[in-house]
């Protein structure tokens, strides 16, 4: 019998504390792919955020930092600036990128750090117990947003892909989603692009990576990935927003 | 025979990603828990010859507990 698939050999054999379905644990799996398929393992360096992911380095078998809620590309940019041989991600959920973090990744992007940043957006803190989030879609119904968030009161979803790409120091910013298998391969041809993109010294390269809470959205996983299918690609949509630096 | 879906089932949580994904609908839960409190995914002996090893359920599991062999 022939190996069609086995686990990545840069996860290490930790369960996870993740909620059963949570995408967090495709996202971990497919960056271990792409660790092993381009042989880095041995000189990357991970950068874990607060949020879901705050043990992220219990999950990976590579060196990691765990930096100050939202400040992870900022220790991101040290360790890469210090260490210009070695290959440094941060993973970096939604209420730390996109919220107390929004300074430290517009400025790392503006700055055109050669780092890879991967952004788990699933619209909800989950970590706290499914407050809204920056990135709460309009309408849905978190515990601070109980009769949905209203853009009149609590403001609009902030897109960041869109956002960032605006950056010119920024060179590859993708959006995409985990909501069956073919996206699941589409992510990971993004997050390889995006180490690649380090290895070759292009600079700063995000990938957003539309994802679930089936705990605080209250649904089923399959419900989960049903509901980013049908309500968050409309208002995230899909695809590449900027590859290659400047305008 | 040689198994073609191999599940760690210590390490499984009954998402049901497998389940729902797999085009042959021969992934099911166990009624037994394992350690972690969670009835796991397998794939019965039987059924392993109908596995055509897409490994779509192995790309689909949040926890890496499933491989796949051909």
């Amino acid at each position: 019998m022939k190996p069609v698939y086995l686990r990545p050999k840069s996860l290490t054999e930790t369960v996870s504390h993740y909620c059963p379905g949570c995408t967090h644990g495709i996202s971990h799996r497919l960056v271990a792919e792409v660790i092993d398929e381009l042989g880095i393992q041995s000189k990357t360096i991970g950068v874990a955020s607060v949020g879901c992911s705050v043990f992220a380095y219990n999950y990976f078998e590579v060196d990691f930092q765990q930096a100050a809620h939202g400040r992870a590309p900022a220790v991101a940019t040290g360790i890469k600036r210090v260490h210009p041989d070695k290959i440094v991600f941060t993973y970096q959920g939604d209420g730390d990128l996109a919220s107390i973090g929004a300074a430290e990744i517009v400025h790392a992007a503006a700055r055109g750090e050669n780092i890879t940043v991967i952004f788990i957006n699933n619209a909800i803190y989950g970590m706290t117990g499914g407050q809204m989030a920056p990135t709460t879609l309009e309408g849905q119904v978190t515990t601070t947003s109980p009769s949905g968030r209203t853009h009149s009161v609590q403001g609009y979803p902030l897109k960041m892909s869109e956002l960032i790409a605006t950056i010119e120091g920024a060179y590859y910013v993708v959006r995409c989603s985990l909501h069956n298998p073919a996206h699941i391969a589409r992510a990971k041809r993004a997050i390889k692009q995006a180490f690649e993109n380090q290895i070759e010294g292009k600079g700063f390269s995000m990938v957003e990576v539309l994802s679930t809470c089936p705990t605080n959205w209250r649904m089923t996983p399959v419900e989960a990935l049903k509901w980013v299918e049908q309500h968050m690609i409309p208002v995230y949509p899909l695809g590449e927003f900027k590859t290659g630096e400047g305008e | 025979m040689d198994k073609r879906v191999v599940f760690n089932e210590a390490h499984c949580k009954s998402c049901e990603l497998c389940v729902w994904i797999c085009p042959k609908q021969i992934i099911h839960l166990k009624q037994e828990l394992n350690p972690l409190g969670y009835r796991p995914a397998y794939v019965s002996d039987e059924d392993q010859e109908q596995c055509i090893s897409c490994a779509m359920c192995a790309r689909m599991c949040p926890d890496a507990v499933i491989e796949v062999f051909r």
